[in-house]
């Protein structure tokens, strides 16, 4: 018990405080906090909550009136009736009530009683009042301080009696500068030359480099991904894939080219409402696109739209302003002075995209609209290009149209004869029936349209007596008023998902069924990414879609069997549609043709002319009218045969080559304003109860936008990024903060309204906070601020003093250590190995899985059945991993990673043995330790010393003890012999992983190299920033 | 820092430290587990012996339909067909995937109901092992829950919140209560799928998530292939005395650091390892079925030989509570029947009938059953009324959450009770409603928990699994 509370016993020890003495008493660090914890949830902004009519949370205290008198008389705490009612001894009267169940003690009384005594003097809470540049304190020890930073920390120290730690040395030192600042180790090369660098700036210049290399932007992205819920799939029940990799590589780009957070600020949230916003700045909108999209069957489209945009205000609030908005939701804040009105006035800013709310996946990559096409400079190229290529082939076309007329009329003397010989015979069935319970009702015109409930998977079928040669099956599906969006499918946007197409020949008689395979399968469109190819396949994933949420076309697909097949009279023909890959993606209108003609004649196009082309091509050329007559040029220019045909084939490629160009650039998720919605307050929180209507505003606990702005969306990412904003510098400072020291200022980061944590160095917060202001928001310069300190610079050793005095290192007399999150674990070691590529952004890659992770609890979606890369795309950053939410990389979640399905701003960090498995026996951890050892023996010189030397400084930066060498070599002798013993059992270790080994080493050697990388790599502090 | 302000910071800290990492996951018996924690003065424990040690919560994902498994509506069949009437209905929304039928036609169950055992407890025809144990059970019937789509009601049942991001039922125990294994999880999860509907529905990593709890309170999820737990195997060609002598050397050079450096968290770093070394032979010990009799192993019925399914899981659960795992959750997939509902639903009463009957009474024997809560349930109900056509033996059903059935059996619970009631149509409750949040306070008040005072600091809150609005413990259900 007596150590987990030293902690906290510890400053009152130091700083000689006796609350009973007449101490001055702040109201924001002493008062507050018990005024929240203890009274606020009955007597604070919550209306319907108040009890009393008596409301603590504001500045007026002093003027308060209770039913028992003043509730504060300043001055004179026996004259308060605040007092009163905390020492009270009558049941009902005594506060807080004790069924409340949070007493105050003495002490707390004491404190209220002399801040009454002392004049009961208020103030704003801390963060909600811009900062005021306060002087740095002067020290005693004024050679240690680097920076203004050290004054407020080595004052706070001196006045504890602490002394902060020398200088860590120079490897240590180096190390953590780079893993803090690009995520990876220096290289022993790296740290050789900081050791020899004996210039006064040497450390500051290390610092430069760091900040400049491309790995700054992956590791500064870390904590921003989190917070943005940035994914590669949509969450919700199917969660298939979607493609935000662009905003993804946005934001590495911001940091590495240092965008000022101001401007990194309002691209985010309101990029595409600046005067003619660049591609970049539209794709930086997609922070706030990153929420998940539902698109399970049955739901309510209004409900899930509203969800997002919440999600919006609540993930926007948490980002920028580190406050908790969510309870807002539904009633008042209890804590913050943010009314449900409020809530819903920040709501009415993210209420105007033209979404629907659910997921459409109309974009390519799974994207679901607004989203743009993303070009990249070369990409641009390659089609202005094949566009010039498209233009002369025009040309061409158009110079053989004009040749047509003369054409036309020997064209229609061939046309007449072949008048009315389709080669497709209607498949005449008497009923259509779905497995799943469809409904099919039969169509003046042959087709079947679905009525009824709409199953999420269905399987259509339809039986009819077939006889003589079969060699393909036609399928046509036709848009339909009574469908959704009065297109072709029975999915809520109008799409149909087939999944298969099947027949099965029933010979007379009671003979076997035969099951006929298709070879080949053809359609007038295809959606891309599911073309009709796949119906004939095998992958229930994959499947024919036809963008029917935009194309409401007639769709045509033939079906050629892979032989031709005689049916015997009297035989059946079986089709079965089966829509089975995404849920509700059913076709709505549908008929059926088979056909004996030859291969070679089975062609998409419905058979036969329209009636009056038919009569057109009956009439005599000169009884034609001027009508007919243009009736059959048109006709004649549709057919194209000949050289006009061969022109049109030329167009057709290069617009094909264009289109594919066009097709492979991808889309990223963006914000746009259409037309407003109304905003109304939800009650409790509910889609489906609207109360008052609100107009779009800001919270009128922080300081208002100018005057005359506009209440929109671009207005509130200006009023984030202003200079007066009292939150949004504290929030990013005590955040850089976090990342450097383990924890902020402020140790709540992710929460700064009124239930924070009281700041460890207010002071110290509020000048950083004005210093990026004035340093006009530039990140570097904070993050060179900071890692130049004196403060980071210290030695990270543990006295039993200190560990007494302040365990968790608020004060910081001493350097940070702490254990680094997944991504660095994994990146670090397979850059130690050697296996780490170095290649920034583009799209998400897979490396090793375990098998069945996407698959063991759901068949849905496009995310499934997952194979890992092969070769570089193995080893990239681990920042580039593929995050399928419902089941994100597991050896991430082991880490403290979040699912990212919603916000997060502040990671935990666990020590756990499920943990150490992975490090010791997921495939990468043991590849990497491998090559590592590989490494060690290649690199390291002859003798096992040296090369266990080699493989302390690729890992830890520095020399082995003594006795630490002599440790790890006495264990790779052990190895060695026992795996000389058992070379097949050397032989499957290095066989793990993908990557080789290099020819000519020895099994049972390289085994046992391998064994010592993986201990090293598994050492608290290789696995430690320290 | 003033100590005074940091009062409450103090008592969360305190908490967090005792059982957000000293207890949980780590040494102890229960008794002295219970010790600690009180000592530490975790406040929502409940003062006394709690009814439940452990509990064994099977979760049946994509909701059964309570009027062919539970509740019996006779009254239905003269009503077949016809539309259910708006004075039922009361403007309940209804999916999109219903919600454009012209006609709601009600759809009587296809089983029959038989009375069972001395409670005469009702169960339908498509049980067969389950009467057999109906003595065991305490039947509610009248569960209701806030969403209608699967993916937030799934969560809601969970986490109390039909959002993503908060701890799950499970977590919240085992931070509450620690767990007294040393060398498995605190919350272990086994999942298969079913073969009502092999295709539905998808779990989610979130079910079992620590959400903002310290993440070592996370479900732990056994895998029906490969490792069962992840990376627990040691590469092929390392046995275990060669990982026995790595361990050593990364101990000893731990050791060292920790000489120079000084920093506790270097020796609870050691003791992970040494625990990861004790699990990658603790759970294979706990899979390993050979010693169960032959008679046990028929008891479970034929799949319990088949790895990932539910019978293999229901006998993995045995073994798990029988080490004095915390919170062993099972969800078995593919109870969603919007169509072909008679056909699909024998299907999962097939997976689960033997199996489910053959826990409690294995439980039961071994006298696990007393201090073992055992749980079975969905995440909401479903529609009197067709969804898609209505013919003599064939119909499907829609979600429905405003009445579902839930059974509980073992530790502290009323046996052979059936509890509220629903209207003729199993459309509303008539008769003492349970919402999701007050079954979960009484799974937690079983365990000895107070719901009301388990909370954990989040974003300036202090939140808790059952919401914000009063869900008060349903005492009828408690022995």
């Amino acid at each position: 018990m007596q150590c987990i509370l030293a902690p906290f016993v510890l400053p009152l020890m130091l700083a000689g405080i006796d609350p009973s003495s007449e101490a001055m008493v702040d109201f924001n660090r002493e008062i507050r906090p018990m005024l929240v914890e203890h009274c606020l949830a009955c007597h604070g902004p919550d209306e319907k909550a108040r009890k009393a009519d008596l409301r603590l949370d504001r500045l007026n205290l002093s003027s308060l009136q209770t039913d028992g008198g003043k509730l504060i008389t300043p001055g004179k705490p026996e004259e308060s009736d605040l007092i009163a009612r905390l020492v009270h001894t009558e049941h009902g009267k005594l506060m807080p009530p004790p069924k409340f169940a949070k007493p105050l003690n003495a002490k707390q009384i004491d404190l209220f009683k002399n801040w009454i005594r002392q004049g009961a003097k208020t103030s704003a809470h801390w963060s909600f009042v811009p900062p005021l540049r306060p002087p740095a304190p002067s020290v005693k020890n004024r050679a240690w301080p680097c920076s203004p930073i050290d004054n407020f920390i080595l004052a706070r120290l001196e006045a504890e009696g602490l002394k902060p730690e020398p200088e860590a040395k120079r490897a240590r030192l180096l190390r953590r500068a780079s893993l803090d600042l690009t995520g990876l180790p220096p290289t022993p090369a790296e740290v050789t030359a900081f050791e020899a660098d004996s210039s006064p700036d040497a450390y500051e210049r290390v610092v430069d480099r760091l900040l400049a290399s491309p790995r700054y932007g992956e590791r500064m992205a870390l904590e921003w991904l989190d917070m943005a819920r940035f994914a590669d799939s949509n969450g919700f029940q199917i969660d298939s894939s979607r493609s935000m990799w662009p905003w993804r590589d946005w934001i590495i780009n911001a940091y590495n080219r240092n965008l000022p957070f101001d401007q990194f600020t309002i691209d985010q949230i309101a990029g595409d409402m600046l005067p003619n916003p660049t591609q970049e700045q539209l794709i930086a909108t997609g922070f706030q696109r990153n929420h998940r999209l539902n698109g399970e069957g049955g739901l309510i489209a209004e409900e899930w739209r509203i969800e997002t945009v919440i999600d919006r205000v609540e993930t926007t609030s948490l980002a920028w302003l580190g406050l908790t908005t969510g309870c807002a939701r539904c009633h008042d804040h209890k804590y913050d002075p943010l009314s449900q009105k409020e809530f819903y006035q920040l709501f009415a800013l993210f209420n105007n995209v033209p979404e629907s709310g659910t997921l459409q996946e109309n974009r390519k990559g799974g994207n679901t609209d607004p989203a743009i096409e993303v070009m990249a400079p070369e990409t641009s190229a390659k089609i202005s290009v094949a566009e010039s290529v498209v233009e002369t082939a025009k040309t061409k076309v158009r110079a053989e149209e004009a040749k047509a007329p003369n054409q036309v009329e020997p064209w229609a003397a061939a046309e007449v004869i072949l008048l009315g010989k389709s080669i497709w015979k209607p498949f005449e069935a008497n009923t259509a029936v779905g497995d799943a319970g469809t409904q099919y009702s039969r169509q003046e015109d042959g087709t079947w349209l679905a009525k009824g409930p709409n199953p999420n998977h269905e399987s259509t079928v339809v039986k009819a007596p077939v006889s003589g040669s079969l060699n393909a099956v036609r399928l046509v599906c036709l848009p339909d008023d009574s469908l959704p969006n009065k297109s072709v499918g029975r999915f809520s946007n109008g799409n149909f998902l087939l999944t298969r197409m099947e027949a099965t020949l029933v010979p007379p008689g009671g003979s076997q069924p035969i099951k006929l395979t298709f070879g080949q399968a053809l359609a007038n469109y295809s959606q891309p990414g599911w073309p009709i190819e796949a119906t004939i396949g095998k992958d229930a994933s994959k499947g024919w879609a036809v963008d029917g949420p935009t194309r409401r076309e007639p769709l045509e697909a033939v079906f050629i069997l892979s032989a031709p097949t005689q049916a015997p009279a009297g035989s059946m023909l079986e089709i079965r549609l089966v829509q089975a890959t995404l849920g509700g993606h059913n076709i709505g209108r549908f008929r059926l043709a088979v056909t004996d003609a030859p291969s070679f004649a089975v062609k998409l196009g419905e058979a036969g002319p329209a009636p009056e082309v038919v009569l057109a091509l009956k009439t005599t050329a000169d009884k034609r009218t001027a009508e007919q007559k243009k009736l059959l040029l048109n006709r004649y220019l549709a057919s194209a045969p000949g050289a006009l045909g061969q022109a049109k084939k030329e167009l057709t490629m290069a617009e094909q080559t264009l289109k594919g160009l066009k097709d492979n650039l991808p889309t990223a998720m963006v914000m746009k304003e259409g037309t407003p919605r109304k905003a109304h307050i939800l009650i409790r929180g509910q889609y489906d109860k609207k109360g008052d209507e609100v107009s779009a505003g800001f919270p009128s606990m922080l300081p208002s936008p100018p005057a005359g702005s506009k209440a929109d969306r671009l207005t509130l990412a200006r009023w984030l990024a202003s200079p007066g904003h009292p939150l949004t510098s504290r929030v990013w400072v005590n955040r850089a903060w976090e990342r450097y020291f383990g924890a902020g200022i402020c140790r709540t980061t992710d929460n700064m309204g009124t239930q924070a944590e009281f700041p460890s160095h207010p002071d110290l917060l509020d000048w950083l906070a004005t210093e990026f202001v004035d340093r006009k928001w530039d990140m570097k310069a904070m993050t060179r601020l900071i890692v130049t300190s004196a403060t980071y610079r210290q030695d990270s050793k543990v006295t039993p003093e200190k560990l007494k005095q302040d365990p968790q290192n608020r004060l910081l007399a001493r350097g940070p250590r702490f254990r680094m999150p997944g991504e660095i674990l994994r990146d670090q070691a397979l850059y130690m190995s050697g296996l780490l590529v170095n290649k920034v952004g583009g799209p998400s890659v897979r490396p090793y899985m375990p098998a069945g992770v996407w698959d063991e609890t759901s068949v849905y979606g496009d995310l499934r059945n997952y194979k890992n890369d092969t070769g570089e795309d193995l080893y990239r950053k681990s920042i580039y991993t593929i995050w399928k939410r419902t089941a994100a990389p597991p050896t991430m979640l082991l880490f403290d990673a979040p699912n990212r399905e919603t916000c997060l701003v502040r990671r935990g960090r666990t020590n756990t043995p499920l943990q150490a498995l992975a490090l010791l026996n997921e495939v990468t951890y043991v590849e990497a330790a491998r090559k590592l050892g590989e490494r060690m023996i290649v690199e390291g010189g002859n003798d096992i010393s040296s090369r266990l030397k080699h493989g302390f400084h690729l890992t830890l930066s520095r020399e082995p003890s003594a006795r630490e060498l002599e440790i790890m070599r006495q264990g790779v002798e052990r190895d060695t012999q026992r795996f000389l013993r058992d070379i097949p059992g050397a032989e499957k270790l290095i066989a793990l992983g993908e990557a080789k080994a290099k020819v000519g080493l020895i099994p049972a050697e390289l085994a046992a190299f391998t064994l010592a990388a993986n201990v090293l790599l598994n050492l608290d502090e290789c696995v430690t920033r320290e | 820092m003033h100590p005074i302000n940091q009062q409450a910071a103090v008592n969360r800290l305190n908490r967090r430290i005792f059982l957000g990492n000293g207890l949980a996951g780590s040494l102890g018996t229960m008794a002295a587990s219970r010790l600690r924690a009180e000592e530490a003065g975790a406040p929502w424990l409940i003062p006394g012996i709690p009814k439940a040690k452990r509990v064994i919560y099977l979760f049946q994902s994509g909701a059964p339909s309570q009027m062919d498994l539970f509740d019996p509506k006779p009254k239905m069949e003269k009503h077949r067909g016809e539309d259910l009437p708006e004075s039922i209905r009361k403007g309940q929304r209804l999916t999109t995937m219903t919600s454009g039928q012209s006609k709601f036609p009600v759809a009587p169950s296809v089983f029959k109901f038989n009375k069972h055992g001395d409670s005469g407890l009702w169960l339908s025809d498509a049980w067969r092992y389950l009467p057999r144990v109906a003595d065991e059970l305490c039947m509610i019937r009248t569960m209701h829950t806030e969403a209608i789509n699967h993916d937030p009601a799934i969560t809601f049942m969970q986490t109390g919140n039909q959002l993503p991001g908060r701890p799950s039922i499970g977590a919240w125990v085992t931070y509450g209560l620690g767990s007294p294994n040393k060398d498995l999880p605190g919350y272990v999860v086994l999942t298969s799928f079913g073969s009502g509907r092999p295709d539905d529905q998808p779990l989610y990593d979130r079910l079992w998530s620590a959400g903002f709890l310290p993440g070592k309170h996370q479900g732990v999820k056994f895998r029906n292939k490969g490792d069962a737990v992840l990376y627990l195997t040691d590469p092929p060609g390392v046995d275990r005395s060669t990982r026995r002598a790595t361990l050593d050397r990364l101990a000893a050079l731990n050791g060292l650091h920790h000489q120079s450096l000084g920093d506790p968290e270097i020796e609870t770093r050691v003791n992970q390892y040494e625990m990861a070394f004790r699990m990658q032979a603790s759970v294979p010990d706990l899979l390993n079925m050979r010693n169960e009799t032959k008679e046990t192993l028929e008891m479970y019925g034929a799949d319990v030989t088949r790895p990932g399914s539910y019978a293999a899981n229901c006998l993995l659960a045995r073994r798990l509570a029988e080490r004095d795992v915390r919170f062993i959750q099972l969800f078995h997939m593919g109870w969603d029947h919007h169509g072909n509902l008679p056909a699909a639903l024998r299907g999962q009463c097939k997976d689960t009938d033997q199996a489910t009957a053959a826990l409690l009474t294995d439980l039961k024997r071994r006298g696990l059953l007393e201090d073992t809560l055992v749980v079975w349930g969905g995440e909401f109900g479903r529609t009197i009324y067709s969804q898609g056509g209505l013919s003599e033996a064939n119909y499907g059903r829609d979600h429905h959450p405003r009445c579902f059935s839930m059974v509980l059996a073992g530790a502290g619970v009323k046996k052979g009770l059936t509890f509220g009631e629903t209207d003729d149509y199993c459309y509303n409750i008539v008769k003492n409603p349970v919402h999701v949040n007050q079954l979960n306070a009484t799974i937690l008040h079983l365990l000895g928990i107070n719901h009301e005072r388990l909370t954990f600091p989040h974003q300036g809150l202090e939140a808790r699994l059952t919401g914000v609005e009063p869900a008060p413990v349903v005492k009828e259900l408690l022995a």
